[in-house]
């Protein structure tokens, strides 16, 4: 079983009559990477700043390695930490310095924070940059350099703040390649907190999504995106098409449930009669042409739907899309797009596997 | 003409003719401003660090008055120190009137809320995140303090040159606490208000230049070091 590395129980963090975050229960296990979504001003940034003890929660208690993180052992196990924020939040010195720093303020003598530091900044690709001063270098670069301050370190908890976000696409898609392989490699543990879904799924191990103060599912990554536990996770993973249903029946681990548009049948056992939401991702709704006889657009799973309206992107196009009195929302390949020849107000037909629908029962208030 | 020029003659002939009034006014003039500019540091660094990172109920006023005493008039400090260190005054059993220390009370009085008021713009124009970012790759406070000093080194180089330029400058509270007493507590400031009023033209313009020449030293030095890390601006193309 894996050694629980950061623990918070009850952690309350207030700004006067504002809670901001409320956290009942959070471990972060040794070796994992725990990525947290959330839209801004979820308190995702508040999150970090307590589990790297930069900030005194209002209420609750955080252990380091078992051990209770109080204000005389604070510096202690912060130096077991390290972060990097969102800004590369740089000294005006030269790059060496500036990656130096961490281990200068450990008191380490310049010969070991050469050899210390030498490797990382071969690893960051910046080796031919150490003489320059900060002032004079890209975003990407300024980044490369506080992640290699912090990486330099060797901490046992490395926290994250949405450090890509600043960055061109290029830039950030090269770095967080980069980040992912040292990541692996050095299987240091990793709070990484982001907006952006496709920076979450590639580097977390497991996926934490935070609304409004409070964490409203934790899991491995594919659970989290594919099974989310209510509507709120469902809409911050990605799940666009969210319709209000009704489950018909429900036998042999497959549930068919009605909505306004048709009928979808999904894997798991419900209760007939309740009332649910049909939650279903937009890369795994499938556009066709009608061909066959008009009764089988009629079939559960399969829609008669009409375009809304077309968004297009450089990988996919977006469809919103209309069926009866629901709405979907569907994302198809370029080629795919190109082969059906979309217009806006076309008929089409929506197709899906019962194993992407995920239901969503509604708790009673 | 005639008498700047004769004022620049016998500038020169006092200071490396070796007139030992002179150097001993000079050197006067230096201990006492120097003095009170690093206790001006001492107290006004501090201060104005606690403004620019903390926020405590009356903390706008205590701003304020910080700002009002960036400008206080040296006579009105000179005024209230002398009250205070009267004979019969709160302080005057400490018997510092008409002594260097008494002056070295009234620059710091008028040294110390420059001091501070630039430290505490030289810090806000730092990033507030940046104490964060430091303290998250485990700085302790006093190393934070020193690298967010560093980090606003250079106005708070300036706030150094502001502060030294205010108290080696003002005449008027140096008068008034000093006394301008022959060999105690005359400074160049003082004694160049003597000469000019005695008619002494030359000795006062000597007098001044020396002032002048003193204070450019130290500017020079200090603008120099600060200098030093100026950011190169792009040539327009």
């Amino acid at each position: 079983m894996a050694e629980t590395l950061l623990s918070l129980r009850d952690i309350a963090v207030r700004h006067g009559e504002v809670t901001v975050l409320r956290l009942s229960r959070l471990d972060v296990e040794r070796g994992e990477i725990l990525a947290i979504i959330g839209p801004n001003g979820a308190g995702k940034s508040t999150l970090l700043r307590v589990m790297g003890m930069l900030q005194q929660p209002s209420a609750g208690i955080i252990h380091f390695r078992g051990e209770e993180v109080g204000r005389d052992n604070a510096l202690l196990m912060r130096r077991r930490t390290a972060s990097v924020f969102q800004e590369p939040l740089l000294l005006n010195a030269s790059v060496y310095e500036n990656a130096a720093l961490g281990l200068k303020l450990r008191g380490l003598g310049r010969a070991e924070i050469r050899e210390r530091l030498h490797p990382w900044l071969e690893r960051l690709r910046i080796s031919n940059l150490a003489s320059r001063r900060v002032r004079t270098l890209s975003g990407g670069e300024l980044q490369r350099t506080s992640l290699t301050r912090a990486l330099a370190l060797d901490p046992e908890l490395l926290l994250l703040d949405e450090p890509f976000s600043a960055l061109d696409p290029p830039t950030r898609e090269s770095l967080l390649i980069d980040l992912r392989e040292i990541l692996n490699q050095t299987g240091v543990t990793t709070v990484f907190v982001t907006h952006d879904r496709h920076e979450a799924f590639m580097l977390g191990s497991r996926i934490g999504v935070l609304r409004e103060g409070r964490l409203l599912q934790v899991g491995p990554g594919l659970e989290v995106f594919t099974r989310p536990l209510d509507e709120s996770v469902a809409e911050i993973v990605g799940a666009d098409t969210r319709i209000p249903a009704l489950v018909e029946s429900s036998a042999n681990g497959v549930a068919r449930v009605r909505f306004d548009g048709g009928v979808a049948e999904a894997m798991g056992a419900f209760n007939a009669g309740a009332r649910v939401i049909l939650c279903l991702r937009p890369e795994d709704i499938i556009l066709s042409r009608e061909t066959g006889a008009p009764r089988d657009a009629e079939r559960p799973n399969r829609l008669r739907v009409k375009v809304l309206k077309i968004i297009p992107s450089t990988l996919h196009y977006r469809l919103a899309l209309q069926c009866r009195g629901s709405q979907l929302s569907a994302l198809i390949t370029r080629s795919a797009f190109m082969n059906l020849g979309v217009n806006v107000g076309d008929d089409l037909i929506a197709s899906f596997n019962p194993a992407a629908v995920h239901i969503i029962p509604i708790r009673k208030q | 003409m005639a008498l700047i020029w004769d004022g620049i003659v016998t500038a020169f002939s006092l200071v490396f003719g070796g007139d030992a009034e002179v150097w001993s006014i000079t050197w006067l003039s230096l201990k006492v401003s120097g003095l009170a500019t690093t206790i001006s540091l001492v107290v006004g660094i501090p201060l104005g660090i606690l403004l620019a990172m903390t926020r405590f109920p009356g903390r706008s006023l205590a701003v304020a008055l910080v700002n009002t005493g960036m400008g206080l008039p040296p006579v009105v400090v000179g005024l209230f120190v002398s009250i205070f260190l009267w004979r019969s005054g709160p302080l005057g059993f400490l018997d510092l009137i008409y002594s260097p220390a008494a002056m070295v009370i009234a620059q710091v009085v008028i040294a110390f809320p420059i001091v501070a008021g630039l430290t505490l713009t030289s810090f806000q124009t730092l990033n507030p995140n940046l104490g964060l970012q430091l303290l998250g790759i485990g700085a302790s406070k006093p190393q934070l303090l020193w690298l967010l000093c560093k980090e606003a080194r250079l106005p708070l180089l300036a706030a150094v040159m502001a502060g030294f330029g205010g108290v080696i400058s003002e005449v008027g509270a140096s008068m008034m606490v000093g006394g301008n007493i022959r060999g105690q507590t005359r400074v160049l400031t003082t004694a160049t208000v003597l000469e000019s009023g005695k008619g002494n033209f030359d000795i006062a313009i000597a007098l001044g230049l020396i002032l002048l020449a003193l204070s450019f030293a130290v500017n020079f030095l200090l603008t120099h070091i600060q200098q030093r890390e100026q950011i190169r601006w792009p040539k327009p193309s």
